[in-house]
């Protein structure tokens, strides 16, 4: 009956179908009731209207029968949700890295991926790390979600069951781009996971550019002059800029020092015009090496 | 006629100009000094609202950017939360009404009720500052959830600072309310011949007096944080993000029942006006309000059950929201048994209150949806809770300000409202409604997550439709406000009774004078909705 995409859809939609069911029967049933005395009891119909106080028995009634209906409610929320806590110590280990704006999957053998590739019938254990803001992690079509949280280790899990690409969605408001920070889930076959995960060379890009991916540098710096949150990249180095350093505007050159500063301590010199606070400080993120390769890009960036 | 002869000087002669209106302590004058401001606010907002669902009718760059829409939403249900349904029934007819139908001439402390509204007036002013003051209104949802309100350049400082000291009108109005029904009660009339009303305002007081410091700490704590870089809740800083989610909700959830039982107070009035036959279960309904209020303070978890909350933590949040459902599914059976047998007069009041039963009940039914916690998973900040809680809110708390607004137009205003006109513009707005609102809750089962600015393909026909029902509801809004408008100058001369209501404050006549009742008003004998007794009017 239902879609069985992962682990958890059959019993979550069995809760929806039970709690739905009783909700819509309550609805259409009191509306119903509602409706009908007022057309039966209208004034002209109904000209002398009897007045009834009280009645014990229908009072307790109405009201034990509901608690028992919202506890065998409770119970059915209850039991779809139980296996999504009980995280196996077998599976896939993948870290979900979230911030603003974009996903990033690290494997266990170092592999990144800005989409989650999954083999089918497999565990897999996320978890989720955030640099910056909350995020949430959610997968519509696995009836799963979990808070990205900074500073605390939220940990999810499933099996994906049937093969192909689900949405990923950011849940948890996050910003400017929050509705922009989409990836997917590809559940493949066992044997083709296999050869992807193992398959870490990495694609004729600059390396430059492979770190600015991998932290999500791009999804607030531009490489072709358009204005996100932060600066284009684009034909900044060797340019000069105006930046406000403790409160003092000043004119700065874009060279190595005013790159590696910007990135490991960008409230330092905030460039003119926009909001300090929103990068955050990748001094344990970036390394000096990573830095170096990042410059280097940047100077291609005419 | 021969009663417009012996109409005593009404409360608006009594005093003309400015300022015997803004420096007024008369809890009627103050009553519409909030009416006014709480109803330009909501026009600002719907407004937005209006645009937002504009922005919504195609995926992509409609009319706005995503900044642009992120500012909108946040200003939007700050307003409406802030400015407008917090205060709308309590501080509005809660101030105009309760010294009536209690039968005394004023509330307890006038001078410190005048002090309230100036305190919203004042955080008014603030909220609309952040369109001019610093880098543009807040962008953070009304939520203001950190650390991302600690990292962003929006002016949040000034919008939490707003919110502050709304915070404290809305404590001096409970605290002004609970001495008042304790001390001023007439001098016949015992607890449990109170209006429902009086008790609604009661149980809701409790709650603004205790629940709403924990938000001005809870808000204190985020300007400590932007301004000094205190560590609280940004983990850059050291601090603990859930932290502030917690002490968030454990104001936020109690303030929904801020928001939503004085409404319920509201439609336990008029019921059995236009049944003409008393309310069904006094006691039940309340006693349930008690309960709401009182269980309505430990569920605030439900809020959080994807944070990382810990599993029983989850468990038991998530019983104790079935559990409040209880109270609330008590007082609907109440009000739909008070039509048997009822000589229904179906009149636009009663119009909003039958609307205000079908919505809320479908806003608290898809209230259990998201209570339990399998589903909730699934649904938690997307467009269904987004649906679901305009259904209360607005479906439910805002249709019975809406209703009462004409039940009491008259004692108010002194002018009857025209019939056709308002029964019009509420069918425009309970079918525009519910195109606007339903749709969002398919939506949200699809998996559309809310505060979103742009979206897949998929979801856009949902969308289009909710809209447009948009268009149709604010076209309802309009109609029953223009109405609402020309009726002061053309309508009928009001009578003191003019539904043959039973409570104290159709004694007098309308508009009341100055001190309320131009005779000692008569407390009825036994339960305060007997229509038996004073078939005459
Ligand atoms: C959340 C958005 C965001 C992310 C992610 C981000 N930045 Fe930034 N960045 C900004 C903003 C906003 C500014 C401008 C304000 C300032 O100078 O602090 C900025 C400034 C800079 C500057 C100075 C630019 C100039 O024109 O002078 C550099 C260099 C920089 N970032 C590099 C990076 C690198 C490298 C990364 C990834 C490791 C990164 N940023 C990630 C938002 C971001
Ligand atoms: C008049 C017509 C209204 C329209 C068209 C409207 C529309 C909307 C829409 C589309 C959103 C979702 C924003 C998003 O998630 O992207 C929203 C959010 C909200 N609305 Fe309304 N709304 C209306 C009236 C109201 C009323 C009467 C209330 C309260 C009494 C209200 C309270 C809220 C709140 C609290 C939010 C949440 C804001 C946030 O996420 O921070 N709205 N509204
Ligand atoms: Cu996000
Ligand atoms: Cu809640």
């Amino acid at each position: 009956m239902f879609s069985n995409a992962s682990n958890f859809v059959q019993g979550v939609d069995t809760s929806f179908a039970i709690i739905l069911g009783a909700s819509l029967f309550f609805l259409v049933g009191i509306t119903g009731v509602m409706v009908y005395f007022v057309v039966r009891y209208n004034k002209n119909k109904h000209p002398e209207a009897q007045d009834v106080h009280e009645n014990k028995k229908l009072e307790i009634t109405w009201t034990v029968i509901p608690t028992i209906l919202v506890l065998v409610m409770f119970y059915f929320g209850w039991t779809g949700y139980e296996p999504m806590r009980k995280i196996p110590e077998e599976g896939i280990k993948v870290k979900a890295h979230a911030q603003m704006w974009s996903w990033q999957f690290e494997y266990e053998n170092g592999k990144y991926s800005d989409t989650l590739v999954v083999p089918k019938d497999e565990a897999v254990i996320l978890d989720l790390i955030s640099r910056d803001v909350v995020h949430s992690l959610y997968i519509p079509a696995f009836r799963i979600k979990e808070d990205v949280v900074p500073g605390v280790n939220n940990k999810m899990w499933f099996i994906g069951q049937e093969l192909g690409k689900y949405n990923i969605f950011c849940a948890e408001f996050c910003g400017d781009l929050h509705s922009k920070m989409l990836s997917s889930v590809h559940v493949i076959a066992p044997e083709e996971y296999n050869v992807w995960y193992n398959d870490t060379t990495q694609p004729e890009i600059h390396p430059g550019l492979v770190v600015l991916k991998k932290n999500a540098c791009v999804s607030c710096h531009s490489l072709d002059g358009t204005r996100i949150v932060g600066p284009s990249f684009k034909g900044i180095w060797g340019h000069e800029v105006e930046v406000i350093t403790n409160g003092e505007e000043r004119t700065v050159m874009v060279d190595e020092d005013y790159v590696k500063r910007s990135i490991y301590d960008p409230n330092a010199d905030v460039v003119k015009g926009f909001n300090p606070g929103l990068m955050i400080p990748y001094q344990n993120l970036v390394t000096e090496e990573e830095v170096n390769e990042i410059i280097d890009y940047l100077k291609t960036l005419k | 006629m021969a009663e417009a002869l012996s109409q005593p000087v009404s409360f608006y002669q009594a005093k003309t100009g400015l300022f015997s209106w803004i420096f007024s302590t008369d809890h009627k004058r103050i009553g519409l000094l909030y009416f006014y401001a709480i109803i330009s606010f909501f026009l600002v907002a719907m407004s937005l609202g209006f645009l937002m669902r504009l922005e919504l009718i195609a995926p992509g760059e409609t009319i706005m950017d995503a900044k642009t829409y992120n500012q909108v939403f946040t200003l939007h249900g700050v307003i409406m939360i802030f400015l407008f349904l917090i205060p709308s029934v309590p501080a509005f007819f809660g101030n105009f009404l309760l010294p009536l139908m209690i039968g005394t001439d004023d509330v307890a402390f006038p001078k410190l009720n005048l002090f309230s509204w100036w305190l919203y007036v004042l955080g008014g002013i603030f909220a609309l500052l952040t369109l001019v003051v610093g880098n543009g209104p807040a962008d953070t949802g009304w939520t203001f959830y950190a650390p991302y309100s600690v990292k962003t350049g929006t002016n949040v400082t000034m919008a939490v600072l707003a919110a502050f000291i709304l915070g404290f009108s809305s404590i001096l109005t409970g605290l002004n309310f609970i001495v008042t029904i304790h001390r001023l009660r007439a001098p016949k009339m015992k607890w449990f011949q109170m209006p429902l009303f009086a008790w609604a305002l009661y149980a809701t007081a409790w709650i603004q007096l205790l629940a709403t410091p924990v938000i001005g700490i809870t808000l204190l704590m985020i300007i400590a944080e932007r301004v000094f870089g205190v560590g609280l809740f940004d983990p850059a800083l050291g601090g603990d993000p859930i932290l502030y989610q917690h002490l968030f909700w454990i104001y936020s959830h109690p303030a929904v029942y801020i928001m939503v039982l004085p409404a319920m107070g509201l439609i336990s009035e008029m019921i059995p006006t236009f049944a003409k036959r008393t309310i069904f279960g006094y006691k039940a309904i309340a006693y349930s309000s008690l309960a709401i209020a009182f269980i309505g303070y430990f569920v605030w978890g439900h809020h959080m059950f994807t944070s990382g909350m810990s599993g029983p933590a989850r468990v038991i949040f998530s019983v104790l929201t079935f559990l409040v459902a209880v109270p609330s599914a008590i007082k609907v059976f109440n009000w739909v048994a008070t039509l048997y047998k009822g000589s229904i007069n179906v009149k636009t009041p009663l119009l909003f209150s039958l609307a205000f039963i079908f919505q809320f009940l479908l806003g608290g039914l898809t209230g259990l949806v998201i209570g339990a916690l399998a589903t909730d998973i699934h649904l938690h900040d997307t467009y269904f809770v987004v649906g679901h809680f305009h259904y209360v809110m607005f479906g439910g708390a805002g249709f019975a300000f809406f209703g009462a607004l004409h039940y009491w137009y008259g004692k108010i205003w002194g002018k009857m409202y025209n019939e056709s006109t308002a029964q019009i513009a509420f069918w425009l707005m309970f079918i525009g409604f519910n195109v606007l609102y339903f749709p969002m809750l398919v939506l949200g089962i699809m998996g559309m997550p809310r505060r979103y600015y742009d979206y897949l393909e998929d979801f856009t026909t949902l969308n289009v439709v909710s809209t447009v029902g948009s268009w149709i509801l604010i076209s309802g809004i309009i109609l029953m406000i223009y109405n609402l408008i020309v009726s002061r100058k053309k309508g009928e001369a009001a009578p003191r009774n003019p539904w043959g209501s039973t409570t104290l404050e159709w004694q007098t006549p309308s508009p009341p004078p100055l001190h309320n009742f131009d005779a000692t008003p008569v407390v009825p004998e036994g339960n305060p909705y007997d229509h038996k007794q004073n078939k005459s009017e």
